[in-house]
């Protein structure tokens, strides 16, 4: 379980990017975060791993507390934490099981890793995620021959293959096109149930939000705004969140043709 | 009626003091520079029959007369070259890594910044001499010359690349819980290697040539024979010294381009 | 293939076997050769010396300091000297290097059998020999001075010049070319219209980069004869004079200083 208390962060410049964010995600939920750009998101998922450091509040995953770990327990901490990048973040010259492997990095040490002699068990884990998406058969090609959905999912086997508490997940789908954005969601969905995973997942559609997460929480301006099921996400709310809109636009019936699991609560909002 | 439009093409620079300005003062800087430049004429037409005689010496060059000589004094260069290329890049890496500042304290910052300032500020003659007195005559003193240039060279192109690297690759990394020196080599290292690869071999290829004119000030090389066969007029062994120079860069430069495109 | 069926599980290596065994080979032989070659520098270094120079070191610190400003005054001429000598000889550098460039270059070569090698071999061999070498040989026809120095430079740069802007010009965007082709423009017009307003921005930062360049390396050429700062440097480390010398160091210093600020303004100016 993660759990934010009184999380503030204050720029150089004297910007509040969180204030005082409280926040506790049980293990195994499925969490969307929207809000409109600059509201802080981006900053929230990277206090909880510290590629931001917060200026104030305690991150707490399960029993440890994060904000105060030395750099060498927090390498360590980092491990629990798999993180999903929006434009995909491979390292592009490396090829698709190096990648991969690169989430093993905190658990293998730096020889080991320099000559790319990683154990057995984490080789079998590589090519079984790579398998459970689909691309066993690109592990050797160079990231960068790859397309844009590919990618993110190779993405997703390196965050898992760390084999972590807690999913950081930031705007999976905003390089990717509208068929590709919901095989990856569900897709990130799917391997959360079944690992029971908890996740934050940042993201602006809000559509794919509501159709994909259990729980939606608004940010605007560092702080949240909303905090409940997809089902409840009325244009009101999205008004308090983003300004005034046409939201039914927004939220219209999804006509996909593979599939037969829209949230009903979607439909009914038009 | 108006009177038809004209249309003139703007000038280069656009505030007419400031366009004036650079033409007046350029116009003058050259009009001082050849005006001091004094060219003893008669000097330069007495030089006319020796300059036919060294292009004559061209074709066809000896190489034979002195060619122990030639050959121990290119062998020479070659070999120094070869180890103040390797020592000047390994000892540039840990100051590039500290002059990138994306990378390093800016207490580090800037020490590394100012030995690569420090090592580009003199020709690499400059500190040939110099070495030559503190380490006494030969190629050792090139080599510590050549090194010396190499790491401000490679060190400061090295910073550049880290610094125009994609940050979000290196993030990417760090999530994972890699150490630091995991994470310089799988984001960093493959972002930069390919530019370094190719800037290695010109670095290469700039100390060959350099090594072949530090003999001039007793540094090593096939510069003191160099020296030797002009003082002497014997433009012939001059011919073929420079013909071999021209030679082996030619086989560099080719042998550079292939290794780049195989390195892609 | 990286990858491997072995008994029961997939094995998987960064590289196929070939390929590790020939980049093992090279790493050898790259070994081999560089230890090679210390053995022969330490053949021919007398390593007593090596190990006495941190004291040689500090005693030359010592007699360098204080500089002899006074010497200042004997080095305005020869500052101005070595500022003309990049200068002038970037200048023709520049000149010349404009034609053989276009020669060079694959897209507008007028011949490839013939002008292009000849334009390739000329590149090459002007930056082959390094800039006191050509002035060591005019030197030796023409005489000792500035014009030596000149066209040492001149000579030099052109290689350096030449190289970099044919690279830009086969890079420029053909279809820019096309479209001024189209008009019925003439071989110079194209050229005027649709070739060189595509490399004028590389040309001008190439220019001031080798100037920049042109000013360090004429600083030396005095030690052998072609005019500039180099002179005095040479005379003084002759007559042992080791205040005169760090003046000198430090002129050599301020110029490079000034002359990199002044190339970084315009170049960004350019861009």
């Amino acid at each position: 379980m993660l759990r934010l208390q009184n999380l503030t962060k204050q720029y150089k410049t004297g910007d509040l990017a969180l204030k005082s964010i409280d926040l506790e995600v049980p293990d195994g939920q499925v969490m969307a975060l929207i809000g409109p750009s600059g509201a802080g998101k981006s900053t929230l998922i990277r206090c909880v791993n510290r590629l931001v450091e917060p200026t104030t509040g305690s991150v707490r995953l399960n029993e440890s507390e994060i904000s105060s770990l030395s750099q060498y327990q927090l390498r360590k901490a980092r491990r629990r934490m798999g993180m999903i990048f929006q434009e995909y973040a491979l390292v592009e010259r490396l090829s698709v099981m190096e990648n991969v492997l690169s989430g093993r990095l905190g658990y293998v040490s730096f020889w080991p890793s320099y000559f790319r002699k990683f154990p057995q068990n984490d080789i079998d884990e590589a090519f079984r995620l790579l398998e459970r998406v689909g691309l066993d058969r690109m592990a050797d090609k160079r990231a960068d021959e790859l397309s844009g959905g590919q990618r993110q999912r190779v993405g997703i086997c390196r965050a898992l293959i760390q084999d972590p508490e807690l999913l950081l997940i930031d705007e999976p789908t905003a390089s990717l096109d509208p068929k590709t954005s919901r095989q990856i969601m569900r897709l990130i969905c799917e391997l959360c149930k079944e690992r029971k995973l908890s996740a934050i997942i940042n993201i602006h559609d809000v559509l794919l939000a509501q159709m994909f997460a259990e729980r939606i929480v608004g940010l605007q301006l560092g702080e949240i705004v909303y905090d409940g099921p997809p089902g409840n996400l009325t244009a009101e709310v999205l008004t308090t969140i983003y300004g005034e809109e046409d939201w039914e636009a927004t939220i219209e019936k999804v006509d996909d043709e593979e599939s037969d699991t829209v949230p009903t609560s979607a439909v009914r909002a038009k | 009626m108006s009177a038809p439009r004209t249309w003139k093409r703007p000038p280069f620079i656009e505030r007419p003091l400031l366009r004036w300005g650079l033409i007046t003062g350029s116009t003058l800087f050259l009009a001082i520079s050849i005006g001091t430049m004094e060219v003893n004429w008669e000097r330069v037409a007495a030089g006319v029959p020796r300059a036919e005689r060294f292009i004559g010496s061209f074709f066809p060059p000896d190489f034979t007369s002195k060619s122990t000589d030639i050959w121990e004094g290119i062998i020479e260069s070659l070999w120094m070259t070869v180890v103040s290329t390797v020592i000047g890049i390994l000892l540039s890496i840990p100051v590039g890594l500290g002059a990138a500042r994306n990378l390093s304290p800016r207490f580090i910052y800037l020490i590394s910044r100012g030995i690569l300032a420090v090592s580009r500020t003199f020709p690499e003659i400059i500190i040939a001499l110099f070495a030559v007195k503190l380490f006494g005559f030969g190629p050792f003193a090139g080599i510590i010359a050549l090194s010396i240039g190499s790491i401000g060279f490679y060190g400061k192109l090295l910073a550049e690349d880290i610094e125009d690297m994609d940050p979000v690759q290196a993030e990417a990394v760090k999530a994972t819980g890699a150490s630091w020196f995991q994470w310089l080599n799988y984001s960093v290292q493959p972002q930069v290697m390919p530019r370094m690869i190719g800037l290695a071999m010109y670095r290469f290829d700039i100390n060959f040539r350099e090594s072949a004119v530090l003999g001039i000030v007793g540094a090593g090389g096939i510069g003191a024979t160099l020296l030797t066969s002009f003082d002497r007029y014997e433009f012939s062994s001059s011919a073929s010294i420079l013909l071999i120079i021209i030679g082996i860069v030619m086989v560099v430069e080719y042998s550079s381009g292939y290794i780049r495109k195989w390195v892609q | 293939m990286p990858r491997r069926q072995q008994g029961d599980s997939k094995i998987w290596q960064r590289r196929s076997r070939n390929r590790q065994l020939a980049i093992w080979f090279g790493q050898f032989v790259g070994v081999a050769i560089f230890v090679y070659c210390w053995q022969l520098v330490s053949e021919n270094t007398i390593w007593m010396f090596v190990a006495d120079a941190p004291r040689q070191a500090v005693d030359m610190m010592e007699r360098m300091v204080p500089p002899k400003w006074s010497y200042m005054n004997s080095l305005w001429r020869p500052v101005w000297d070595t500022i003309t000598i990049a200068t002038l000889g970037t200048l023709m550098a520049v000149v010349l290097a404009f034609p053989i460039a276009f020669l060079a270059a694959r897209n507008t070569t007028p011949s490839s059998a013939f002008a292009r090698p000849i334009a390739l071999f000329i590149i090459v061999a002007s930056r082959s020999i390094n800039s006191l070498l050509w002035a060591l040989m005019l030197v030796t026809i023409l005489g000792p001075g500035v014009f030596a120095g000149v066209l040492a430079i001149g000579f030099r740069s052109i290689g350096f010049c030449a190289k970099l802007l044919y690279e830009a010009i086969e890079e420029i965007d053909e279809t820019q070319v096309e479209a001024v082709t189209a008009t019925g423009a003439s071989g110079a017009q194209i050229l005027k219209y649709g070739i060189v307003p595509q490399i004028l921005p590389a040309f001008a930062g190439i220019s001031v980069f080798r100037w920049d360049i042109n000013i360090r390396e004429s600083a030396i050429l005095g030690l052998v004869g072609a005019g500039g700062i180099g002179l005095q440097l040479s005379s003084s480390i002759d007559t042992v004079t080791w205040t005169e010398v760090s003046v000198i160091l430090l002129v050599i210093l301020a110029t490079v200083v000034v002359s990199e600020w002044v190339s970084a303004k315009v170049r960004h100016a350019i861009i």
